[in-house]
This record gives structure tokens, C-alpha cells and sequence, in this order.
């Protein structure tokens, strides 16, 4: 978190402005005005990617790469158009080393078997944190199981942060990946990702950072990172579910075998001898999702469009507040307290389980998530079994957690 | 708040203070874990058969009021009841937990403060996985899971 924001810049971000672009959020559940905390488990739409998707089945609906008639160059202008925005998200040198992915968990699975299984060998090492979610730990288990490498977790200390000095001390010249989450999806903390890639880089690993949960809130620049590979999900940045980014190194992807096989991937096809298609493409196998490539596309204008360091300052006063907020509930224990930190807000209630709480704030109409955030070494670590998250979008407010609040008094009342 | 208070009735908020038979039983004849991998929540359950009777029941583990509440009344219920009835009351749980709201079901006694999860889908795991966790001991699977 930034210090106190007595600078908020107002004239730069309107977040009653943003609120009205988002037309869920005028939903009302169980007779209340919906509070929508659940965030880092999906965000919300604003009408331009809700729109551009309808606009795409509308006036552009057509297989891409494939067809001479207007409407296929159409939606191959979207797709092709929505990689070249990915490209200038990330920062990337080229949109030819944006591989367009289902989602983060396909983006590492990528990684872990073309780059992972064409590579590793018995004995070589993985390194990845206790903080990861499973979909930055299963990947590396299973290529493990493969190629008989090993894989190592960096543990956390008590605030939730990656222990550095362990990190240090474990990486080799037998580490041949990193895999490291950029934020935390279950505490909300920001590793030094910078400084992991240069770490790991010393002794010639390639290094993978999980953005899944960065991308909406922190500006992403894989060249100022030096990551070899970085992957993030549209739905949790305003765009539609089913589609992700995976950025490569181009040399690194230039190396790589296909990941799946199958149309679109391919140059020629015999019985004899398959030719593959050129870098991104040889890992595009079969028909994308190519309505959900549009709303991402404009997810990402839409984010470009915002003054995102402005927008970082409203969240981290939003999270500030609701740190202070939540912390004063007698009873109360905040989980993962980093020092960098965005987004996420865990914490348990003694005497509650967070499965109920869950359940009692759902009828006051706050969504939080509750139980292990696809992270139980997590939970582990810090001996619960699961915590009560609340997790922000650029769309909330104080008075959203002034909700919260009171809806978490109703929690306490009903097990008083 | 009807709904809620449906759902947290007293008698649920009392078994999860001071569940029932939350203790473990030796080497019991029966045992099984159950886990439910939304919630994280986890049980362990142990029964004793004498001849076809149920003698003794008990858990263990961590969980939400709704499940923790559901193994305690369960075990209550359970003592004295042979494997039989103890299946054939597995199955009238289970429907009168999976039963629309808005229709009626069968009467089960202390039992019966469980219906209030229809209102609530995604708890109806919570309320059934101590008696999938019994299904499980008594068929002799190791482990059971909700999911």
C-alpha cells in the first residue's frame, strides 16, 4: 500500500464515473444493493467490453485466418487487433510473443509443457513460493512427475511476504524455473518480481510470473521485468472469462514445440511430414475463443484509457480504509499483513467459521469469497483451514466497506 | 432475515458450541474422513458396530456451524439404530436436504432444523458431508469427499 492518500487525485480518477460503466453493479440481491468484494476471483464487466462482445456476434461473427469473405477480416481484425493491445499492456516487444491462452492456468500449463517437458531433465530444479495458487504450483508438480525434476517452495514469513534471503539460498545452477505469482491472489501481496527474475536469472533459470491477479491493479512492463514468461487472465481485468495472455521471450517461444495439435498451429499437413505454423501461432491449435478475444481486447482499451496510477492510489486508500475498518471488529485477525500489498483483504473471525460469515454477508448483498482461494499451502502455513476475503475492483468505494462492516456485525450478533 | 434465521436456528447454533460426541473412539469397528475441498472442511468419523447395531458414534475435525452442527446431530441420532436404518436415514437426509424449497418433506425428528439449507444451495454440502462420511465407514471407503 502507498502511504495515507491526502493527495488522492479526484480530477484524475472518478470512481463514481467508473461505478456507472458498470452496470452490474447496480444489481440488487436479496433486496439489498449488491457490494461486490470478490474481485480477485473475477472482476466485473464495464459496458464496452459487454458491448464489444455483442457487437463481435453482431456484426463480425466468423472463423479467423481462414475465410476470404468480409466478416472473417473483420474478426481477424479483432483477434489480431486485441494481441497487438496485449502486447502494448504488457509492454511486450512484439505481438508476436503474445501467445492469446485460455486463462493463467492454460498460460503455465503452456510453459510447463512445451518450454518444461522439452527441456528438463532428472535432477534439475523448479523453484516456486508457498504463496502461489494452485494453478502456479499442480503445472509443476505434474512435469515433475514427467521429468523427474525437482520442485522447491520458497516459504513466507509471518506477514505473508516471500522470504528473500531463503529464496536466495535456494536457487542453483540446478534451478532451471522459477514460477512466482506478481500479487498474491489469497493475501494480496506484491513479491520484488524484479528481483526474483534477476536472482534466478544469475544462474541461468528462465523465470514465469503468475499476473493473474497484478494486471488490474499494477502497470506491467515485461521488458523493465526481464520475466522469460508472463501470464495474466482477462476475466479478472474486466474482460470476459476463457481467455488469457501468455507472453514469451520470442527466442524462448521460437524454441518451443507446440503445446496442443491441430488447425490454425499448422503450416502444411501429410501423413508423412507436419509443418508447423510461425511463433505465436504454433500454439494457437483450433478455433479461439474469438468473441471473448474481442471483450478483452477492450478490457485493455478500456484500462489504457484510465489513469491507472491515479486508479492505484483510490484502490490503496480503499484497501487502507478497509484494513482499518476491519481490523477494529473485536475478534478479528487480518491474514497477510506485506508490506506491498494490493486488493486483498483475508481475515477470520474468531468463533465463525468464514463459510458462514460468507453465507450472512451474502444476504446483506457483500459477495466475498470464503474458504482456501485455490491456495491451502497458504492456509496452511498460517494453521486455519480457510479466511473470509474480501478483495477490490477499481469500482469500490469506502462505502462499499462501510457495508461490509456492519453486514460482519450481523455475523458477530447471530453468533453472539 | 427470515431465511437466515431458518438456517442458524438455535438448535444449530448449540451443537456447533458444544458438539455432540466430538471425541474419538479407539479402534472402532468403522471409520472414515470426509472433506470438503470448497470449504476446506474436514471430519472424522468414527462408529462402533456391535453385532448390527450402532453403539457408538463420534467425530472429530474442523468446520463451518452447518456441518459441524449436521455430524452432531447426526451422531445423536445414530446411536442404537442398526446399519439398516442407519442407511435407509441416509437417504431420507439426503432428500429431505436436496428437496425444493418450496415443497414439503418428510418429518426427521431434531433432525429436520437441517432443512433450512435448501434455501441455501451451495450449503447443502456443508449439511450432507458428515453423512456421506458415514455412507463411506459403513461401505468401508477410507476417504469421502463432497465435491
Amino acid at each position: 500500500m502507498t502511504s495515507p492518500s491526502t493527495t488522492v487525485a479526484r480530477t484524475s480518477f472518478d470512481v463514481r464515473r467508473v461505478r456507472a460503466e458498470f452496470p452490474i453493479l447496480s444489481e440488487r440481491v436479496h433486496g439489498k444493493p449488491l457490494v461486490y468484494l470478490d474481485s480477485a476471483n473475477t472482476s466485473q464487466k464495464p459496458l464496452p467490453v459487454i458491448e464489444a462482445m455483442d457487437a463481435y456476434y453482431r456484426h463480425a461473427n466468423a472463423n479467423i485466418h481462414r475465410a476470404t469473405h468480409v466478416l472473417s477480416e473483420r474478426a481477424t481484425a479483432l483477434y489480431e487487433g486485441a494481441r497487438i493491445k496485449a502486447a502494448a499492456f504488457v509492454n511486450a516487444p512484439d505481438p508476436r510473443s503474445i501467445v492469446l491462452t485460455k486463462g493463467t492456468t492454460d498460460g503455465i500449463n503452456l510453459v510447463a509443457q512445451s518450454y518444461g517437458r522439452s527441456t528438463l531433465r532428472a535432477g534439475d530444479e523448479i523453484v516456486i513460493s508457498w504463496l502461489e495458487h494452485h494453478s502456479n504450483i499442480v503445472p509443476w508438480q505434474m512435469l515433475c512427475e514427467q521429468t523427474g525434476a525437482v520442485l522447491r517452495v520458497v516459504p513466507i514469513n509471518a506477514r505473508g511476504e516471500v522470504e528473500m534471503d531463503a529464496y536466495a539460498a535456494m536457487l542453483s545452477p540446478h534451478t532451471r524455473i522459477v514460477a512466482m505469482a506478481h500479487v498474491s491472489n489469497a493475501l494480496g501481496t506484491i513479491n520484488p518480481v524484479r528481483q526474483v527474475v534477476e536472482q534466478a536469472h544469475a544462474y541461468g533459470a528462465v523465470v514465469l510470473i503468475d499476473g493473474a491477479q497484478a494486471a488490474p491493479h499494477l502497470a506491467i512492463d515485461v521488458q523493465a521485468l526481464d520475466c522469460d514468461f508472463y501470464a495474466l487472465s482477462s476475466h479478472k481485468m474486466f474482460g470476459p472469462t476463457g481467455v488469457g495472455v501468455l507472453y514469451g521471450r520470442p527466442s524462448l517461444l521460437e524454441s518451443m514445440p507446440p503445446y496442443q495439435g491441430g488447425g490454425d498451429m499448422i503450416q502444411s499437413v501429410t501423413f508423412e511430414k507436419t509443418t508447423y505454423n510461425a511463433v505465436p501461432y504454433k500454439f494457437e491449435a483450433g478455433t479461439p475463443n474469438i468473441s471473448g478475444v474481442a471483450g478483452f481486447g477492450a478490457a485493455v482499451d478500456y484500462l489504457m484509457a484510465i489513469d491507472r496510477d491515479a486508479a492505484l492510489v483510490h484502490e490503496d486508500d480503499v484497501l487502507e480504509y478497509a484494513t482499518a475498518q476491519v481490523s477494529s471488529i473485536a475478534g478479528v485477525r487480518i491474514i497477510g499483513e506485506a508490506r506491498q500489498k494490493t486488493g486483498v483483504l483475508s481475515f477470520v473471525l474468531d468463533g465463525v467459521h468464514p463459510h458462514d460469515a460468507g453465507t450472512i454477508l451474502d444476504r446483506e448483498g457483500v459477495a466475498v469469497r470464503t474458504g482456501q482461494h485455490c491456495a491451502q499451502p497458504v492456509m496452511d502455513c498460517f494453521g486455519i483451514t480457510a479466511t473470509i476475503r474480501a478483495s477490490l475492483g477499481i469500482y469500490n468505494t469506502r462505502e462499499d466497506i462501510d457495508v461490509l462492516v456492519r453486514a460482519l456485525d450481523k455475523v458477530r450478533a447471530v453468533f453472539a | 432475515m427470515s431465511e437466515l434465521t431458518d438456517l442458524y436456528q438455535e438448535v444449530i447454533l448449540d451443537h456447533n458450541r458444544r458438539p455432540r460426541n466430538f471425541r474419538t473412539i479407539a479402534s472402532p469397528s468403522h471409520h472414515a474422513e470426509g472433506y470438503n475441498p470448497l470449504c476446506g472442511d474436514r471430519l472424522k468419523l468414527y462408529v462402533q458396530v456391535n453385532g448390527d447395531t450402532i453403539t457408538d458414534v463420534a467425530f472429530e475435525g474442523s468446520g463451518c456451524a452447518i456441518s459441524k452442527a449436521s455430524a452432531s446431530l447426526m451422531t445423536d441420532a445414530l446411536k442404537g439404530k442398526t446399519v439398516s436404518e442407519a442407511n435407509s436415514l441416509f437417504e431420507r437426509f439426503h432428500r429431505v436436504v436436496t428437496t425444493p424449497p418450496d415443497q414439503p418433506v418428510e418429518d426427521l425428528g431434531k433432525l429436520s432444523v437441517l432443512a433450512g439449507v435448501r434455501e441455501f444451495p451451495v450449503r447443502v454440502k456443508c449439511a450432507s458431508l458428515a453423512w456421506h462420511t458415514l455412507k463411506a465407514a459403513l461401505d468401508r471407503e477410507q476417504t469421502t469427499s463432497t465435491e
